[in-house]
């Protein structure tokens, strides 16, 4: 008797982002509409965020919502529909649900069915890390193209009284897709976790709590100047990994899309990654706010929609967040 | 090789200069980093860790909320080096 030989999936070279897109929360909401509740004012929240406005959706609008308006705006400028998605990826952690994952119902509103479907929970990190998996899995032959989402309606978490991240947040939705490619379009991912600093960005209680202890509707808190001195001088050594790892340097990439937390972690980023002045910057928490998982997709498609940088640009992105986790590769705009 | 306190403050000094654009010598020790110096939690930090790195030395997270005056950080680092 003869063991048998198992066939496996035949690998493909290269990867590369194939289309990107995104929707913001329809409601523009000032600094002057959250400074009440955290006594404060629109010059204080400029002078410590950079933020002037963040996005935020309506009550009737849900991150599913978000999510396949996304999914529709990637898959159009990719030129592809629902019918060419293998995988459909989702990274979320304002979906209320915890089963069954979002990305199966996005999956069937754009058609995407069959199409294999689940959600990630990686924070700010999860587009970075949702692009890692969207590359191995094309390049490894079990996806011809795979969809990537991150989604985030961060206003039904926040509490309007909390000084130390609900005023940072905005609601909104990027997504990109990513399929097989002649030359190298996604370099290699640095990403790892840290679960020793997993209080210093956080829900205030579980849901157990919430409803078994009378504790209330959960939101977020975060320890912000740990979290800065952390984004700042823990992952601007990833970000040279990851340009290391893709055989480039500073002065060879054309964009620095980093998650937009906060533009003081960005300008000091920017200082230790000492980026020529050449490279454009993503900027887009001044206008957007801090929307988490979608935070970078929006970023980019940003950035190409205002012709800031030209198709084909290589660009730096990194994620970092709660868990704390963190994800950073350089890819290639489409 | 230790540093003075001299030394701790005059390099303390350069650095909170380079964060505010304040003049190096109006960084004495008994200003008070938010008071006197209007120096935010964020800029605390940038200050704090390059402190670190100009003086080879640790300053924990929860430490920096005892930090008031730019002498209490004087002292820290003092004392902090090994």
């Amino acid at each position: 008797m003869t063991t048998p030989r198992l066939t496996q999936a035949a690998v493909q070279p290269y990867s590369r982002i194939l289309g990107i897109g995104g929707v913001r929360g329809e409601n523009v909401v000032t600094n002057d509409d959250v400074a009440g509740p955290i006594n404060s004012s629109d010059e204080w929240i400029r002078q410590r965020t950079g933020i002037v406005t963040r996005r935020r959706a309506g009550g009737s609008t849900d991150v599913l919502d978000l999510a396949e308006g996304a999914a529709r705006a990637a898959l159009d400028d990719a030129g592809l529909t629902g019918a060419d998605i293998d995988a459909v990826i989702l990274s979320t952690v304002t979906y209320f649900h915890q089963t069954p994952a979002g990305a199966a119902v996005v999956a069937d509103r754009i058609g995407a069915t069959p199409a294999a479907a689940f959600d990630i929970s990686a924070a700010c990190a999860g587009y970075c890390y949702g692009i890692a998996q969207a590359d191995a899995l094309v390049r490894s032959g079990n996806a011809r193209n795979v969809l990537v989402i991150g989604a985030e309606k961060m206003s039904d978490f926040i509490d309007p009284a909390d000084r130390s991240i609900s005023f940072l947040l905005g609601d909104g939705a990027g997504a990109a897709v990513v399929g097989a490619s002649d030359t190298p379009g996604i370099g290699p991912t640095v990403w790892g976790s840290d679960g020793a600093q997993a209080p210093l960005i956080k829900q205030t209680h579980s849901w157990q709590d919430a409803v078994q202890h009378d504790a209330g509707w959960p939101t977020l808190r975060q320890e912000g100047a740990s979290v800065f001195k952390w984004a700042v001088w823990q992952m601007a050594p990833v970000a040279e990994k990851a340009l290391a790892a893709a055989g480039v340097t500073a002065q060879d990439i054309d964009a620095f899309i980093p998650h937009q937390a906060n533009m003081r972690i960005i300008d000091q980023m920017i200082k230790q990654l000492k980026l020529p002045e050449s490279v454009v910057v993503a900027r887009d928490i001044a206008d957007t706010g801090n929307t988490s998982a979608a935070s970078i997709p929006l970023a980019t498609e940003r950035l190409l929609r205002e012709g800031q940088v030209a198709p084909g640009a290589l660009a730096l992105q990194i994620g970092f967040g709660a868990g704390l986790v963190y994800a950073a590769q350089v890819v290639v705009l489409p | 090789m230790a540093h003075s306190e001299q030394e701790i403050l005059a390099g303390l000094a350069e650095i909170v200069s380079e964060e505010t654009g304040l003049p190096t010598d109006s960084v004495l020790p008994e200003k008070s980093f938010t008071d006197d110096l209007d120096i935010d939690s964020l800029s605390m930090m940038t200050i704090v860790t390059l402190a670190e790195e100009k003086f080879s030395v640790r300053i924990p997270d929860d430490e920096v909320k005892n930090l008031a005056t730019v002498g209490d950080a004087v002292a820290f680092i003092n004392g902090a080096q090994a």
